[in-house]
């Protein structure tokens, strides 16, 4: 009885919040149309059959949220062990980078069966490299990660800017030149439907490592001291966790992850490294991983979302400016992070009162004061 | 000549982040994340660009353009204060929101996907280099407003409030300072002090572009934590970062150092200040915490 309160309860806290977002996106753009002078129905029946409508535009999406997959998992499994990464955009770009390298630096001819996961072992090497430089601040000299992974984006961006633009471009671009083996080949020249569009064989890879750490997560010991340390690292570190190791390691995991997301786009797609392809999937990821309520499973849910409302913002840019789709995501994330403690303090409101045999509907007095304390301002309870 | 040459142009890169940055030190002494000061920047710069172009008139141009700045740090005010969203998600957020509604309304507003057309801003525009500096009122504006922070934040009860309650909400609370409203004019300062910062980009290159002020915001707030979140050190950490602007671009012909090393300075020097053994920056004790 209690569990299934429990359970209900945990599942109201996950659902609610999106729903409320969706909601709000709704009638914003509903207004934001309106404002542009066109009739907001025809402009979603758009986005819609533009994006889920046919098999381009499926392709488009998946492309897109194999990407926001990896930066999303990768805030999320920081946040697990109580680390907010910020640096996913650099992380995802240094991925994306090391892969070219290791495609450049292979000879031509190399078999894709050894060649493509050197180039996998690069992305993740390079974003994981990337990611350890604030684990190993936070974990050694206390340095506040989301200082540090801030500051890293900077950085790792204006060092590949630096290496292409003096060394490594094709004259005339900001990108390499096409490298030499590692390639993964698109859906589209298997599956004829598909034909056009970017995703990917990346796509499984990428759906693989997120079952990947999934099990970590909530599977092996590794993992369990990693979602420890993030509820509260004191007792993991009463408990004989290695907490500055937990940290160090969580945040080159996350790195890694992110910089998977730059194989899709390198290697999937363009087949190089080009500056700034990142172009705010690794912010984004912040935002999956919010919605996606840190879990494997939500993480790729958010990402075929806001990969929707991406590739939405292209098919209906016809009638309003793509723009559009950018302020929703603003507010999808707003809507979601101010949602999330009021819909988890109502529900546990709710629960507790089922659980006591208390209608929901009709709240103790005591009830009603703890609520009113808990929701008010800093005014200390005692 | 060359040296003050050298130093109008400093401070010409400087003032953007002298309003920012001080935006950002009264947010985070009173507890408040300033991830968002760079959509602040954003928005105001576009507010500004608004109000001098239906108006003609630069300085109706820093009043929408202050106007913006407060308006975006009342939506993350109400996220982060009433509703205790995240602080961090909720500046990343902003930034994202920002970028998206500054580029819909230019087309919306100007049928352009990159810049709106020219606007008033200060001084005549057949003054060239240092003059038009000086015959800018924002750049006065901007030279005090580090100074002026610093007398708010160590002189005043307000400035004392905002202090407690970036240290200790609870403690502060207990003595019946308002701890939420305090943190709510905070953050609405530091809209309006970041949106200015915006405003004098805009209203010097007499235009909006799109993502104008480029990552600005940051490196404000890398001054911020640089100067160990005190407004006098934040503002001679503004000044040093722009200095080391200027020597690049001054030095550019000569190619000494590539320009994205130059680039890199305020977030080294920014790592190595919060990683330092010695010496280390540390942050307000509540900053981030408004779930208590």
């Amino acid at each position: 009885m209690s569990d299934t309160t429990a359970r209900r309860a945990a599942l109201e806290e996950a659902l609610l919040p999106p729903i409320v977002a969706l909601a709000v996106v709704l009638v914003i753009g509903d207004l934001l149309i309106l404002a542009y002078g066109e009739a907001p129905g025809a402009v979603w029946r758009l986005m819609l059959e533009g994006t889920w409508g046919n098999a381009y535009g499926i392709g488009q999406v998946l492309y897109k949220a194999t990407t926001l997959a990896c930066t999303g998992l990768a805030v999320a499994v920081a946040l697990r062990a109580g680390l907010f990464n910020i640096g996913a955009e650099g992380q995802l770009a240094a991925g994306g980078f090391g892969a070219a390298i290791a495609g450049l630096a292979l000879p031509a001819g190399t078999p894709s069966i050894i060649a493509t996961p050197v180039c996998i072992a690069a992305a993740l090497l390079f974003g994981g490299m990337v990611a350890a430089v604030p684990g190993v601040l936070r974990a050694k000299f206390g340095a506040h990660e989301v200082i540090v992974t801030i500051m890293m984006n900077f950085i790792v961006l204006a060092l590949l800017n630096y290496v292409i633009a003096a060394h490594l471009h094709v004259p005339e671009t900001l990108h390499t030149p096409s490298v030499h083996a590692g390639t993964i080949e698109r859906i589209g020249s298997v599956i004829p439907a598909f034909h056009g569009s970017a995703v990917n064989w990346s796509v499984v890879v990428v759906g693989t490592a997120v079952s990947a750490v999934a099990w970590y997560l909530f599977r092996t010991r590794a993992g369990f001291e990693l979602r420890a340390v993030g509820l509260q690292p004191g007792v993991a570190e009463y408990g004989g966790v290695n907490v500055s190791r937990t940290w160090m390691r969580a945040l080159a995991l996350s790195g890694a992850i992110a910089g998977l997301g730059g194989v899709n786009f390198v290697l999937g797609y363009k087949g190089y490294y080009e500056d700034g392809f990142a172009g705010g999937a690794g912010f984004l990821g912040i935002a999956v991983a919010l919605v996606g309520r840190n879990h494997p499973l939500g993480v790729v849910i958010a990402a075929l979302f806001f990969a929707t409302l991406s590739q939405g913002g292209l098919a209906i840019n016809a009638m309003v400016p793509k723009q559009i789709v950018e302020v929703l995501q603003g507010i999808v994330i707003l809507a979601v992070a101010a949602s999330v403690p009021e819909v988890r303090r109502l529900v546990r409101k709710a629960a507790g009162a089922r659980r006591s045999g208390m209608p929901t509907s009709m709240p103790t007095a005591t009830e009603e004061l703890r609520a009113a304390r808990m929701s008010g301002d800093q005014r200390p309870s005692a | 000549m060359t040296l003050l040459l050298f130093l109008a142009q400093t401070i010409r890169i400087a003032i953007p982040y002298l309003f920012a940055a001080a935006g950002g030190a009264l947010a985070e002494r009173a507890g408040i994340v300033a991830l968002s000061l760079e959509g602040y920047m954003l928005g105001g710069a576009f507010g500004a660009v608004i109000g001098a172009y239906y108006t003609g008139s630069a300085w109706i141009g820093v009043v929408t353009g202050v106007w913006w700045g407060i308006m975006l740090a009342a939506i993350h005010a109400v996220c982060t204060l009433r509703f205790k969203a995240d602080q961090i998600v909720t500046g990343v957020a902003i930034n994202l929101f920002t970028v998206g509604i500054t580029r819909f309304l230019l087309q919306l507003a100007f049928d352009s996907s990159s810049n709106s057309p020219r606007v008033a801003g200060f001084g005549g525009d057949n003054i060239g280099g240092a003059l038009a500096l000086v015959s800018n009122p924002l750049v006065w504006l901007g030279l005090a407003t580090m100074p002026a922070l610093a007398f708010v934040v160590y002189r005043t009860t307000f400035g004392l409030r905002v202090r407690a309650v970036g240290e200790h909400p609870l403690a502060a609370a207990s003595l019946g300072v308002p701890v939420n409203r305090v943190r709510w004019v905070a953050v609405l300062g530091s809209g309006a002090l970041a949106a200015l910062g915006g405003t004098y980009l805009a209203l010097d290159q007499h235009q909006f572009t799109d993502s104008m002020t480029a990552g600005r915001g940051f490196i404000a707030l890398a001054a911020v934590i640089f100067g160990r979140w005190d407004p006098v050190r934040a503002g001679l950490a503004c000044l040093l970062f722009a200095g080391a602007e200027t020597l690049q671009i001054r030095l550019q012909a000569a190619q000494l150092i590539p320009s994205q090393f130059v680039a890199m300075i305020p977030y080294v020097l920014t790592i190595v200040a919060v990683a330092g053994v010695v010496g280390r920056s540390v942050p307000p004790a509540a900053l981030g915490r408004t779930t208590d």
